[in-house]
């Protein structure tokens, strides 16, 4: 048995093995990562830290990428909601 | 000898050729644009896009401020994907010697019209919470606004093709003179004057004038909506702007109505290769995040470079070339080319027709700068 790790995503409790990326918690909570600036709902993509498509918030701070990053005990991760900037592009 | 084709050849599509193809239109003159790559895509998409009224000399001063009233008319017509946003500018004093150029500065603009407010510590962190604690103050001056150039240079581009102006895209000139626009494909145009406005390149086709790149860097977040609400520039931005030598950096941010946040800035001459400087990067980040402390948790996700066109006067060149008169200069705006462009074209389009302009041309003129390949000109 591998040692496991518990965090919540989106307030919920989720329970996956130690060395598990956040990516992984993700899928096994059924949680998507982001709103898009556009509305869409934004998951996993690339999963080696490149597309940006996963970004997730941890910890309160935005813009961190799941795939990139390992679960720790008790981290509180949440799907990003979406941006409101008043502007559609970006630079 | 036949007529010239075109009344006006501008070289160079950026922000500055723009501006002029733009106003030339507006005096029912014949024009061509000349771009060797895409419209704005030069120093033009490298700034910042800051629209800002500065003060190092009076002309300085009457330059930036007639072309931030060209810009504020030209407002209500500019597309959306111009983001124009008039979101003043704070200069950040970081402690009293710089508190005392605050309130010369704040004098200076107020008794020239411009809107101005001293700000305490106080008003400072809480108009920019991010900020680090213990500045002096600042000066918030507010009509200066931000907008996105590359989109400001098509949009004045466009409205210059609707009215008859003609493009010759992807057209790189070797040389000009004469009354001729010479491309590197062997053909050439035929034009009663050419303006140069090819920027920190402009010493290719006239050799001779004094412009040299000035290399600068800019760095760009992910959003983070509100992080920074105005651009925030270090009034030290001053003393480094100012040297004509070393390598320099300033604290110097923007909010982009993105969200995100453009981080600048770096100053380099004798620094001719695009590619990205590391060492430069690093200082001027970390100058950044003194003035910052929070930008060290947000995420960079692009960096690029540019090249200004800087002058030994810090002044541009705009006017006619005494080696040539059917050539006429529209460079060496350094940092200032997306504020001074609408000045320069009204200035070039008036010398062109024969008109007073709204400021004396004077501290301009490229005749001001006489360098011995043209003094027996």
């Amino acid at each position: 048995m591998p040692e496991q790790v518990t965090l919540t995503v989106n307030g919920k409790p989720v329970v996956v093995p130690s060395g598990a990326t956040v990516a992984a918690a993700m899928a096994t909570a059924g949680a998507y990562c982001r709103d898009s600036v556009s509305g869409e709902r934004r998951t996993i993509l690339c999963a080696m830290g490149i597309c940006f498509e996963c970004r997730v918030e941890i910890e309160g701070k935005p813009h961190q990428r799941a795939c990139q990053i390992l679960c720790s005990p008790g981290m509180r991760v949440n799907t990003q909601p979406r941006i409101e900037t008043g502007a559609e592009s970006s630079r | 000898m036949t007529a010239p084709t075109y009344d006006v050849a501008i070289v160079g599509g950026g922000i500055v050729g723009a501006a002029c193809a733009y106003e030339c239109v507006q005096r029912a003159l014949r024009v061509a644009v000349i771009e060797q790559d895409v419209i704005g895509g030069g120093a033009t998409a490298a700034g910042m896009g800051h629209i800002v009224t500065m003060d190092d000399s009076d002309a300085q001063f009457a330059l930036t401020r007639y072309s931030q009233t060209l810009w504020q008319q030209l407002r209500p017509e500019l597309p959306a994907n111009v983001e124009y946003e008039q979101c003043g500018t704070i200069w950040v004093a970081a402690d009293e010697d710089e508190m005392n150029e605050v309130l010369r500065k704040h004098d200076y603009y107020t008794r020239n019209g411009v809107p101005a407010e001293v700000l305490s510590s106080a008003d400072l962190e809480g108009l920019e919470p991010n900020l680090r604690k213990g500045l002096a103050g600042g000066l918030l001056v507010l009509e200066d606004g931000v907008l996105y150039p590359p989109c400001a240079a098509r949009y004045l581009i466009e409205c210059a093709l609707a009215k008859g102006a003609t493009l010759y895209s992807a057209s790189t000139v070797s040389q000009i003179g004469r009354g001729r626009v010479y491309f590197s494909n062997g053909s050439s145009l035929s034009a009663a004057v050419i303006v140069n406005a090819a920027g920190a390149w402009a010493p290719a086709l006239t050799p001779g004038i004094e412009v040299k790149k000035r290399k600068g860097h800019l760095v760009i977040t992910d959003r983070y909506p509100r992080f920074v609400r105005h651009p925030l520039v270090e009034l030290g931005y001053l003393k480094s702007s100012h040297s004509l030598t070393a390598d320099s950096v300033a604290f110097n941010v923007q909010p982009r109505r993105t969200g995100q946040i453009l981080i600048g800035s770096s100053r380099q001459f004798g620094a001719e290769r695009k590619e990205v400087d590391r060492e430069i990067m690093r200082r001027m980040l970390q100058r950044a995040q003194s003035y910052l402390p929070g930008l060290s948790e947000t995420s960079a996700i692009r960096v690029w470079t540019g090249f200004r066109a800087a002058t030994p006067d810090k002044l541009p060149l705009i006017g006619p070339w005494p080696a040539d008169s059917t050539v006429y200069l529209a460079t060496g705006h350094e940092g200032l080319g997306i504020t001074t462009s609408l000045a320069t074209a009204k200035l070039i389009a008036d010398q062109i027709t024969g008109n007073r302009s709204a400021i004396p041309a004077e501290p301009y003129l490229p005749s001001r700068i006489r360098t011995p390949e043209h003094a027996n000109a």
